[in-house]
């Protein structure tokens, strides 16, 4: 094992400085000097040589992220260019080579019916899944915790959680079995002597349908944040509140609730942040089913032009878009995280 | 009725882990009316969630006379088959799937914990050279991505098409996972770590026979989210394979279920009348959903935890 030749006192001990748990490289100095002595005179190679080894064990993690995470935003430059894929087997030199054409791409996507048709049903979805999906998680939790017998919380509570950890391919799947032509809800209107019925084709609902399929599966997951905030009310206020005369309702409103409150106005900004992004992989698997009217939304209008029609300037246009602004909606939602005293996604 | 005098004393059962806790003094006794409305909400909600799965468990073991008589999908099992599987399994595309699959993510979760796992550690030790900057680095991804389309061309571009490697290395890592795990060492006491560097333990031997041990149940809940995504995915797959007989479960599935095909290698006991493509079907379902089905509630004591000492966003 590694012998430092920089005593140290490393990690938690550092930032907690102060309090007294700064130890084992023990020199006269005392609190606060000790630490300044620490970070400030070491120099640059000492530190280097003191922290080599979690450097080199963060190493391998910031690499793939600057790879995969990083560097394609450099090929983001594919949307001011008439991109021809067939220059070269390679990416990279095909993008070197692909005559620029400024702002063609953008101004192209702004006189396309389709690209505003993907837009609308973007916000149409976001808005249904806001409205439909949004408060479901908390009903249910607030459900749950009124439960009190330890056993039956337990198995409605795995039973919940089990969807949220099947495949999109899995979901849509069983809606299939249940509601599709040959479905469960089919078989039973013929056996009565109606004409069978197939929800998951019919482009006029589709997009209830999505929003059915996203609360099937992660409603249940969804009430943990809230379980968390509910556990940690404290039963003094319940009590208090039951002495001051409130019945059981009067005190979900007046305790439970506003102790949801600020857990719910958080995921609310950072889901308004989240807004373009509407479920990629469930809408591609079922965009054939029910045709790129209805079910066409910004990733998928990048992924049918990019990597179907291999239009990779034009689609890399659209996604540069959506990623943009999609940036700007969520700083502005970190924001306002921040402006009602939470912590958002970052610490400020 | 004569009042009892003397009743022999009962002995005291243990209580019943379904029964209720007692309830503090000032609480309202329950009203009947609510019990039973909270009651049938609950059970609606959880038989939404495992009817289906029992149709489809159930269609997949019935054999086709069962599943002619029923006019499709069957809900009562009647005669049990494993016919469905045996077929499947018994090589052909969808053996082959399902051990592309298990490969994949065994070999997948295994990388992306242990790069996940050093990487947490090396930022959780506060005050590190460039420990700042890293974790910066890391929470910016959490803004932005760079796009499905260069992200495409990166990957083609590294020579990754037709390999596996483009299934596990673009997904590697996810920086929430990191995080969480980030927020548990940081949790872990100092003086712990801190005589063990005494005794001579260096950062490598810290991390594994200090830290990992104490970790175990967020350990636990990220390996199952690694793996549930490697197990999950097919996307990437249907992106960057061309070649069908490498693909995943996952995009067999889709084939298979969505699309109605009939899997390769198997017209023969279809046509004979034994079995019925419905059964296949299910069948191929089940065998997606039974490992997470099965690892999930081992686990999910240590969601609530797990999930956070990370962050809020999931």
């Amino acid at each position: 094992m590694s012998h430092s030749t920089v005593p140290r006192s490393r990690a938690g001990a550092d930032d907690r400085a102060g309090k007294a748990a700064a130890a084992s490289d023990d020199t006269t100095a005392t609190g606060k000097n000790r630490k300044k002595a620490r970070t400030g005179k070491l120099s640059l190679r000492l530190r280097f040589r003191r922290d080599r080894v979690l450097l080199l064990m963060t190493l391998p993690a910031i690499l793939l992220i600057l790879l995969f995470n990083y560097l394609p935003i450099l090929g983001n430059i594919v949307a001011f260019e008439d991109y021809d894929p067939y220059v070269s087997d390679n990416g990279i030199v095909s993008m070197l080579h692909s005559p620029w054409v400024a702002l063609d791409n953008f101004q192209q996507l702004f006189a396309d019916s389709a690209f505003w048709h993907a837009v609308q049903n973007t916000l149409v979805l976001f808005f249904l899944q806001l409205v439909l999906f949004f408060p479901v998680p908390i009903l249910l939790a607030l459900l749950i915790n009124s439960v009190i017998r330890p056993r039956v919380r337990a198995v409605a509570q795995a039973v919940l959680y089990l969807p949220h950890f099947f495949s999109w391919v899995l979901v849509i799947a069983v809606f299939q079995q249940l509601f599709g032509g040959a479905g469960v809800l089919s078989q039973l209107l013929r056996r009565h002597g109606y004409n069978g019925l197939d929800i998951m084709t019919n482009p006029s609902t589709f997009k209830f349908l999505v929003t059915a399929e996203g609360i099937w599966k992660d409603a249940g997951w969804g009430i943990i944040i809230f379980l968390a905030a509910l556990a940690s009310v404290s039963p003094d206020l319940y009590e208090a509140a039951a002495m001051d005369g409130a019945g059981r309702w009067r005190r979900m409103w007046h305790v439970t609730l506003p102790a949801l409150r600020p857990v719910i106005a958080l995921l609310l900004v950072l889901r308004v942040g989240d807004a373009l992004t509407v479920g990629f992989e469930q809408i591609l698997l079922q965009r054939d089913a029910v045709g790129p009217g209805a079910a066409e939304v910004l990733d998928t209008f990048t992924w049918w032009n990019g990597v179907r029609n291999q239009d990779f300037g034009y689609a890399a246009a659209a996604g540069l878009i959506k990623g943009v602004v999609s940036l700007g909606l969520v700083l502005a939602a970190n924001k306002v995280a921040h402006l009602m005293g939470e912590q958002g996604v970052y610490k400020k | 009725m004569t009042a009892v005098i003397d009743k022999p004393p009962v002995r005291e059962r243990p209580p019943s882990r379904w029964a209720a806790p007692p309830r503090p003094v000032w609480e309202e006794e329950p009203s009947k009316a609510g019990l039973a409305g909270k009651g049938l909400v609950l059970t609606l909600a959880c038989l939404g969630i495992l009817f289906p799965l029992w149709i489809v468990i159930v269609t997949s073991l019935s054999s086709r006379k069962t599943i002619d008589q029923a006019g499709g999908l069957v809900m009562v099992p009647k005669g049990i088959t494993f016919i469905a599987y045996k077929e499947l399994l018994s090589g052909g595309q969808v053996t082959r799937a399902a051990v592309i699959s298990i490969l994949v993510t065994l070999v997948g979760t295994l990388f992306s914990m242990t790069v996940s796992v050093l990487c947490a550690y090396g930022l959780s030790r506060i005050g590190s050279l460039g420990h700042r900057w890293f974790l910066m680095l890391l929470l910016a991804t959490m803004f932005f991505s760079a796009g499905l389309i260069p992200t495409y061309l990166l990957v083609q571009s590294l020579g990754l098409m037709d390999s596996y490697l483009a299934l596990i290395l673009p997904s590697a890592v996810s920086v929430f996972n990191i995080l969480v795990l980030r927020g548990f060492f940081m949790g872990i006491s100092q003086e712990l770590i801190d005589s063990a560097r005494i005794d001579g333990a260096g950062d490598f031997r810290i991390l594994w026979q200090i830290v990992m041990p104490l970790s175990r149940a967020v350990l636990a809940v990220i390996t199952l989210f690694y793996a549930v995504g490697y197990w999950s995915a097919w996307f990437n797959a249907s992106l960057y394979l061309n070649e069908q007989d490498k693909m995943p479960l996952q995009n067999v599935m889709i084939q298979l279920v969505q699309k109605q095909q009939a899997p390769v290698g198997l017209g023969q006991a279809i046509k004979t009348g034994e079995l019925s493509g419905l059964a296949v079907q299910m069948a191929v379902m089940v065998m997606a959903l039974l490992p997470v089905a099965v690892l999930s509630p081992f686990v999910q004591k240590h969601f609530k935890k797990g999930m956070l000492t990370g962050a809020v966003k999931g």
